[in-house]
């Protein structure tokens, strides 16, 4: 298995199936570990890190946590590469600049139901991702790699302060549950900041998916928990499964069905207008096209629209973006040719001419 | 919801407690004007940052951004870990700790910290991991080990690093000496406890 293989589908996390998935697109639940007797990756020499990431491949590739793992040495890996794996989620914009001289590699599963980070910030960050409101499944798999690797791993771990690691924001349990969320609705209604006040009085962080800056791009937002002591997994977990994540389903809900009942027709004009930019369009920016990619899904969900499916939409969100949009022509393009690109792959893709 | 900046109308990404003449003055600001104000540029950990900043400020009454801390002042408050070598201040600047040892060093100084950063959270409750979970002491050993044998590749001693990488093999798969084994015996400052 190769990358290439990889950037073709859209891998588990977008499958577009699972609980609730009108509004949560994928769960996500992170480890953070270190292994004892070694310094935090920062700290660590040049040797240290070539030891740790050792230990960490030999554990990771034998102990055939999946059927078929892929090992990918980032420091060797061409910038495409790393960039196609950020547009995944499978590794972290951090994880994909690190200088060169910090060995660093990822471990995913070909179905990408799970990703292990060696020389981030910490040692060792196993993620599992599922598509939809899925995060039992999550943590109980996550658990078990946990498990497995633990076994021949020694995890740096104190009775005080729980598994040690290198930010004290992830002291405790190392764990962070993520839920990525679709919330054109609460967005188009002027809603959207009350939930995100809401989650933050409640200690959880709201992040746009897309972009570096709080401007969430595609409507598309990321809750997570920031306590990871003095709480342990099964709470962090029931939180959100219990509290957090139905309420804001339920929010969403309710705005789709005032825009339904109050703005019907301009709701209409925005889904039909963003169908027929993505069929038409010749020049498209990333930015533009998470947008009407958006509104799209949003009258599939309405039941406005239904010459689409979930799945292609998903692909699509990555497909646009740069890396990918370059991997699949085969080329590397300037910005100005991948927004020609993009427009022809969305034409294509969506039956427009 | 969302705050300006206090100088110009873009939103503020900033916000810093600072202690001017016994009071507390809050401040939002932009990027930019953040910049100006020599506050720490945001990055990945922005929050723990911020929080560190201001909770540092606030204990030791500066009302002046970190780098007009008096150098006595700075120099006296600034120890280093014993393990790692890593200084208060770098931890301060980065927000990252260099080894498990800093947890211990900088414990004083931690838990305040951890407690606003975790809804007051200072203790541990969650999974304990089978093997080491109950081994501190055993863990701070091999650290020691493995730090003496770095010295040792590095200072070309392959006799003594094998010997150490032996002790580690025996540590690390379970099977830890009864008694701790003297190592080293040049160098006792190693063996304490
Ligand atoms: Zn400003
Ligand atoms: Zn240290």
């Amino acid at each position: 298995m190769t990358l290439r293989d990889i950037s073709r589908g859209a891998g588990e996390w977008l499958r577009g199936s699972g609980p609730h998935s009108d509004v949560v697109i994928s769960s996500r639940v992170r480890f953070a570990r270190n292994l004892a007797g070694f310094p935090f990756v920062n700290r660590a020499n040049r040797r240290q890190r070539y030891e740790v990431l050792e230990s960490c491949r030999s554990q990771i590739m034998t102990n055939r946590l999946a059927d078929n793992t892929l090992w990918v040495q980032l420091a060797d890996s061409p910038a495409i590469d790393r960039q196609l794996l950020v547009e995944r989620h499978l590794i972290s914009r951090d994880l994909a600049r690190r200088t060169a001289d910090i060995p660093r590699a990822v471990a995913i599963a070909a179905d990408e139901t799970f990703a292990i980070m060696v020389n981030e910030e910490d040692h060792l960050r196993i993620q599992v991702l599922r598509s939809g409101m899925q995060l039992g499944d999550a943590y109980s798999q996550i658990n078990r790699i946990d498990d497995i690797l633990e076994e021949k791993l020694d995890f740096a771990f104190s009775k005080r302060f729980g598994y040690l690691t290198a930010c004290p924001t992830n002291v405790g349990t190392g764990v962070r549950v993520s839920v990525m969320m679709h919330l054109p609705a609460l967005k188009l209604t002027g809603e959207i900041d009350k939930v995100k006040r809401a989650a933050r009085d409640m200690h959880l962080a709201v992040r746009g998916l897309f972009g570096e800056g709080s401007e969430a791009l595609g409507d598309l937002y990321q809750i997570s928990n920031q306590t990871t002591l003095g709480k342990t997994e099964k709470e962090t977990l029931a939180d959100f499964e219990a509290a957090v994540i139905p309420q804001i389903i339920a929010y969403e809900h309710q705005a789709r069905q005032a825009l339904l009942r109050q703005r019907e027709k301009q709701l209409d004009d925005r889904v039909w207008r963003a169908w027929a930019l993505l069929n038409n369009a010749r020049v498209l920016g990333t930015d533009e096209a998470l947008q009407l990619l958006s509104h799209v899904r949003l009258g599939i969900h309405t039941s406005r629209l239904d010459r689409v499916d979930i799945r292609t939409l998903n692909e699509l969100l990555l497909l646009c973006q740069p890396a990918h949009l370059q991997k699949v022509t085969g080329q590397e393009m300037t910005p100005a040719a991948r927004r020609i690109a993009r427009a022809d792959l969305m034409r294509q893709r969506l039956g427009g001419r | 919801m969302k705050y300006k900046c206090d100088k110009c109308d873009r939103p503020a990404t900033h916000h810093a407690v600072v202690r001017v003449k016994g009071q507390n003055i809050q401040k939002r600001l932009c990027e930019q004007h953040a910049a100006e104000e020599g506050l720490p540029i945001k990055s990945a950990h922005a929050p723990i940052n911020e929080l560190l900043t201001n909770f540092i400020k606030m204990a030791d009454g500066q009302s002046q951004p970190s780098d007009k801390i008096k150098p006595a002042a700075a120099t006296r408050r600034d120890r280093a870990c014993p393990d790692c070598g890593l200084k208060f201040s770098d931890f301060r600047d980065k927000s990252l700790l260099g080894c498990s040892g800093c947890y211990k060093a900088f414990e004083k100084a931690l838990i305040p910290l951890l407690e606003r950063a975790h809804e007051g959270g200072a203790q541990h409750v969650g999974k304990v991991p089978r093997r080491s979970g109950g081994g501190e002491q055993r863990q701070l050993q091999i650290a020691r080990i493995r730090k003496r044998l770095d010295e040792a590749v590095t200072a070309e001693n392959y006799e003594l690093a094998a010997q150490l990488r032996d002790d580690l093999t025996g540590m690390e798969s379970g099977n830890a000496p009864a008694a701790p084994r003297q190592l080293d015996p040049g160098t006792p400052e190693d063996d304490r406890p």
